[in-house]
Formats: structure tokens, sequence, C-alpha cells
């Protein structure tokens, strides 16, 4: 199966463009980028995609073992590179996607140009002498609430939301139709994501960096992001007016000016 | 038409909770219904907190990563199972309805419903172990089957001067129920013997039977002097079983002449002719007998084959031909193809042909167990020839 249709990679803006990656976080699909994405089309080669496990993505493609690390998902970031023979990519990561591409650029950095860290965490639990904001008890009881929440989900639906794409309106007859996926696979995502440790990597990145950083975040509060900014070398930190997690969809003006700033 | 009381006592009585906030969740209005579900009061909430900072953490992560996304993107949110936590500190199950109002260039709002759920959580919750349970209970028997499974294979099989060897054992489907299938090779007080069978039925009271099989066979040779004689007496041991399932085996008793090459005396109760590949092309040998443990007058004779170097006899079980796709079945022709076009290469490649040739018949799930053996006697002539400088 080509990297393209198993990471439902969708290209648009100019085809001579710099390439511009937009990658999305747990919980949803390249959808969280839609409000911010086309304002980028007219000087860009916009890339969008879903990792496997999420939004459309080839399901099947889904290997344990593979995505039980961030490195699994850098993996896919590259695939997609080499697939579509990117270079000096600027690579736009919301939330747990952030560190991704701090692995991506680690992994490769002659490909990468910029990173944008949108609400970046490299550890959500709390360390010695290190806040990220949880306890393990917490991502425990998320993991509970994942449970809960997945219930609806039938394995007869999966094929309906998953293999119709082209079809929006079988999704919308369902409920929360966007940012679902296998229960299973939500809950392992949610356990590579909240339970990584990627402070290290941090250290070895070398590519430019911008890093964004909301107001009342409760996933990524501001002083993991400022411990972001402070072990990037050279990274640049925007505290931004937005509140909440998701700045690509509550305040998309003032994400798509940020970002537009720093490249 | 109209309302007895007025739309405002709709709004602070209505059968559900009530909350508007701004599209960050700080709370502007909760209605009498919420208030009197979570204790809390209407000043201390209004104004000062949002939806988010009455919610345990879990939930608040499920929020920010699954709720506030879906509200944004499709305006609407519908069944969101999280707690509140209650004044006196105690949590309330419930489930949550949202819409998002108001223009996506302006100011906007949420409207959110929210529904005491306790009952219906706490059977929900039941249900949720009840499956986890079941699938660890799953996986256990799945573990169990494929320990039992892999007692009646050998690790390997021996390694037999003169004799190329090689066996293979695939599970029917995804593996999770014990077969019937066998195989073994072992040294007897004149020579090796190598049976391979195959037990009616699946789960554990086959499996009795297949070790009940498996170790009156290693012990006959030492009393029976031939190769029928050992089947009829696995015939009368499944007799006294009183099982009502019945076994199928092809059993050889092998020798190694000094002159090269090997003789095979060879009886089959019930079990389908296994292949002589030779340079003619494929034949069946052995004379086929009666099912073991079943009929009460047994037919089993004794035949003997003798193998030249360069040639292979290939043992197996029905499911290589009766594998099915559909209603049509691999069959023997298709069988005796693949083997032809793999006689020249080693035991195991020729074993390795002929499953891989079943399973992609099947696309890949088997419908029923599958076991082969090869015994080849090396050409030696040719071994020479290909390895000399």
């Amino acid at each position: 199966m080509s990297v393209l249709v198993r990471n439902h990679v969708k290209v648009s803006g100019r085809p001579d463009g710099k390439p511009l990656m937009f990658a999305h976080g747990f919980g949803c699909d390249q959808n969280m980028w839609r409000l911010v994405a086309p304002a980028f089309e007219d000087a860009y080669k916009v890339v969008l995609f879903d990792y496997v496990g999420a939004g459309h993505s080839d399901l099947s493609a889904y290997d344990p073992e593979r995505y039980s690390s961030l490195h699994g998902y850098a993996q896919d970031v590259l695939d997609i590179c080499h697939e579509l023979d990117l270079t000096e990519v600027s690579f736009v990561g919301h939330s747990v996607s952030s560190l991704v591409g701090v692995l991506a650029a680690n992994a490769e950095p002659d490909r990468f140009a910029d990173l944008v860290l949108v609400g970046p965490s490299p550890r959500y639990i709390d360390d010695e002498g290190y806040v990220g904001g949880f306890s393990a008890q917490d991502i425990e009881e998320l993991l509970e609430s994942l449970d809960s929440n997945y219930l609806g989900w039938s394995s007869q639906m999966a094929p309906v939301i998953m293999g119709n794409p082209e079809r929006p309106e079988l999704g919308e007859e369902l409920a929360n139709s966007f940012c679902r996926t296998d229960p299973d696979i939500a809950q392992r995502f949610a356990r590579v994501t909240f339970l990584s440790d990627n402070r290290a990597d941090l250290d070895q990145c070398r590519t430019r960096a911008l890093v964004l950083q909301c107001a009342d975040d409760v996933i990524a509060p501001e002083a993991v992001g400022r411990y972001v900014h402070t072990a990037l070398p050279g990274s640049e930190l925007v505290l931004m007016r937005a509140t909440g997690h998701c700045p690509n969809l509550s305040a998309p003006e003032e994400t798509i000016a940020a970002i537009k700033a720093f490249l | 038409m109209g309302l007895t009381s007025g739309f405002e006592e709709l709004f602070e009585d209505a059968p559900c909770g009530f909350l508007v906030t701004d599209a960050d969740g700080a709370i502007r209005l909760a209605n009498r219904t919420f208030l009197a579900m979570t204790g809390h009061r209407a000043e201390d909430l209004v104004g000062r907190a949002r939806v988010q900072d009455l919610l345990p953490v879990g939930d608040r992560i499920f929020y920010e990563t699954h709720f506030a996304p879906l509200l944004a993107l499709q305006s609407s949110a519908r069944e969101i199972a999280v707690d509140f936590r209650r004044a006196a500190g105690d949590r309330l199950p419930v489930l949550l309805n949202a819409v998002m109002k108001g223009d996506p260039a302006g100011p906007r709002e949420i409207w959110i419903c929210v529904f005491a759920a306790t009952d219906r959580r706490s059977y929900e919750q039941e249900l949720l172990l009840a499956r986890q349970r079941a699938e660890h209970s799953e996986k256990e028997a799945r573990e169990l089957a494929g320990i039992l499974q892999a007692s009646f294979i050998p690790p390997g099989l021996p390694r037999v001067d003169g004799l190329d060897l090689a066996g293979i054992y695939r599970p029917a489907g995804l593996g999770d129920e014990v077969g019937g299938d066998f195989y073994d090779m072992y040294e007897t007080h004149d020579g090796w013997a190598l049976v391979i069978g195959d037990v009616s039925g699946k789960g554990a009271e086959a499996a009795v039977v297949t070790s009940l099989a498996r170790y009156t066979l290693r012990a006959a040779p030492a009393r029976e002097p031939t190769p029928s004689a050992i089947l009829a007496s696995l015939h009368h041991a499944v007799v006294r079983e009183r099982t009502d399932r019945f076994v199928t085996v092809a059993y050889a008793q092998v020798s190694l002449p000094p002159g090269g090459g090997c003789l095979l005396t060879l009886s089959l109760g019930g079990h389908p002719q296994p292949v002589h590949l030779t340079g003619a092309g494929a034949s069946r040998v052995g004379r086929p007998g009666t099912l073991l443990g079943m009929l009460r007058r047994l037919n089993l004779s004794d035949v003997t084959v003798e193998v030249r170097p360069g040639e292979s006899v290939v043992f197996f079980t029905d499911g290589v031909i009766e594998a099915r796709r559909d209603s049509e079945l691999f069959g023997e022709e298709r069988m005796e193809r693949a083997l032809l076009e793999a006689r020249d290469d080693s035991a195991s490649d020729i074993a390795g042909r002929l499953l891989q040739e079943v399973s992609a018949y099947q696309s890949g799930v088997l419908s029923d167990d599958v076991a082969i053996v090869v015994l080849k006697v090396p050409d030696e002539a040719r071994h020479r020839e290909g390895a000399g400088p």
C-alpha cells in the first residue's frame, strides 16, 4: 500500500512551493488544521496527513510494536517526506506531534528547515525537578475516560467511518463523526502520548524552532512551554492570547499570523 | 399553544442540567437543575469557572483533546461521558450533549445539556469489565491451545543420516482452538518410525485422544511386529477410551539399507495416501485402510516402498486437499502439481511450497489444520557434483 493512501496524505497549494507539513495530535486527525492550512496554500506546498490509526488512515497498517513509541510516528512523517521527495520541510506539529517533529528532524536534520511546535510537552507526568502537570494516576483516569466514551464505537460502524472519506454524508449520520477511531488504538496512542519522556531529544535538536504557547492550557501549561523553549537552542517562544490546547481551532487567525511571522 | 409557565422556568427547572458557556468553556449560565445535581452555587460558577475546571483530570484531558475539537469542527457533540466533581467532593457521572452557537467569525457560545447517568454508567462499567474479562479469557484460551498444540508436534525432527526431513504445522483460522493434527518421528528397536495423524474434531476432548494416540504409537513398536499391528493397537486403545472421536494415521517404519536409499513399510488407518515424488512423477503410496477407533472390523495392511536417492515421500493431513475456497476444494491435482514443481528442492522447501499454495488458495486463513511431513533421500551424486569446485 502506498504511504500516501496509508496516511491519507493530502497535498494542496503551490506544487513548486516550499513544503509545509501540518501534523495532528492525539484525539483527532488532519481536520484539526482545516481553519489554518488554507491560509498557506498561496505560498506553500501544503501537506496534510493522518497518522496510522487516526482519521482516514489505513487501520490495517497499525502495528502496535511500531507505534509503541513516538519514533514510530516520526517514521510516518519521514515516510511521507521520502514518498513526496520533500526537502527543506517546515513542519507544524500540534500537541504530541511537536515532539514527533523533533524526533523526525533529529533523525534527518538535513530534510527539515523549521519546526513549529504548538502546545508541546516533552513529558506530561511530573518528575523530580520537572513539572509536566500530571500524575501517573491522572493518565490512568484519562484511559478510563476514553473507555467510557468509546462505548458507542461499534465494529460495524468502523468501515462506514473509515472506508468512505469521499462520502462524508455517511459519517454525518453518526454522532461525533470526527475524531473517531478504533478504541484500542486510541488507548495505545494515549499511552504513548502521555507516558513518553522525550526531554533528552530536545537537547539534540538543531532545527530552527518556534514554540506556540496558549494561555490556560491544561494539557501543556506555560511552564512546560518555557521548558521546551529553554531546552531547544535558539528557539523562539510566542505566548498566545488564545486559551486552551487547540488554538488551531479556537484562534486560527492568531495561529496563522504567528506561524507566518516565524516562517 | 404556549407554556403553562414561562420559558425562564423551562430553562431553570428543565429535567436536565443546562450550561451556557463562552467558546473557551467559561460558564455564563447554569440552571437550577444543574446546581441541584452538582451542589455548586451559581456565584461560584458564573464568571469564575470553566466547565473543564469541574472535571477530574482524566476527563479534562478528554475535554481538551476530543470534546472541544469536536465542537469546533462539527458544532455539536453528543453523548459525551464525563464525571462532574460535585461541591461535596464526590463525582456525578453524566452524559453531555452540546452545540456551538453563533457565527464562526464572531463571538460564539456553547450550550450544554447535562444528564445524570449514574445507573447507566455503572451498568456500562460492569459491561466494560465483563468485556475485558472475556478478552482476557479468550487470550488465555488461545495461549493454552497454542501450548497444548505445540506438545503434539516435536520441536524439531531428529537428524537421521541419509535422510532430509521436514515437518510443518499450521492451525486453522486464528489458532484459538486445539486441532487434532499431529506428527512425530522417533527411533525404534529396528530403525525409525514416522507418523502423521488427525483426530476428528477440535478442542479439549480431541486433545485427550491426540495425546493418547501419540503415546500409544510411541510405545507400540516394542510389542507389535508391523505397522498395521501398531495401528490396530491404537485402534483398540481409542475404542477403550469410549470416545466418539476417531483417528486417521499414516505410520511408516523407516529403514536405511547399507546400499543407500530408504525403505518405508507403510500402513494407513483411514489416512490419505502419501505422495511419492520420483523422476517419473508423483504417485500415491500405501493401501487405504479403515479409520481407527470407530469401526468394528479393521482392514489394515503393510506396503513396502523403496525411496531412491533424489526421491521424496510427502505425508499430509486432510487439511491440505480439503482446503476450501467457497465450495471448491484445493484437491489432489493442485497438490500434486505444487509438489512436482518443488520435487528437486530440499524437504523443507517442498513442505513450505505446499503450505504456501494451500494458504494462498484460502487467502491466508486456513479452514482446517494442516500438517505436512516430507521425507527425502538426498541425491548424493548430485550433491557431490554441486559441491565440487
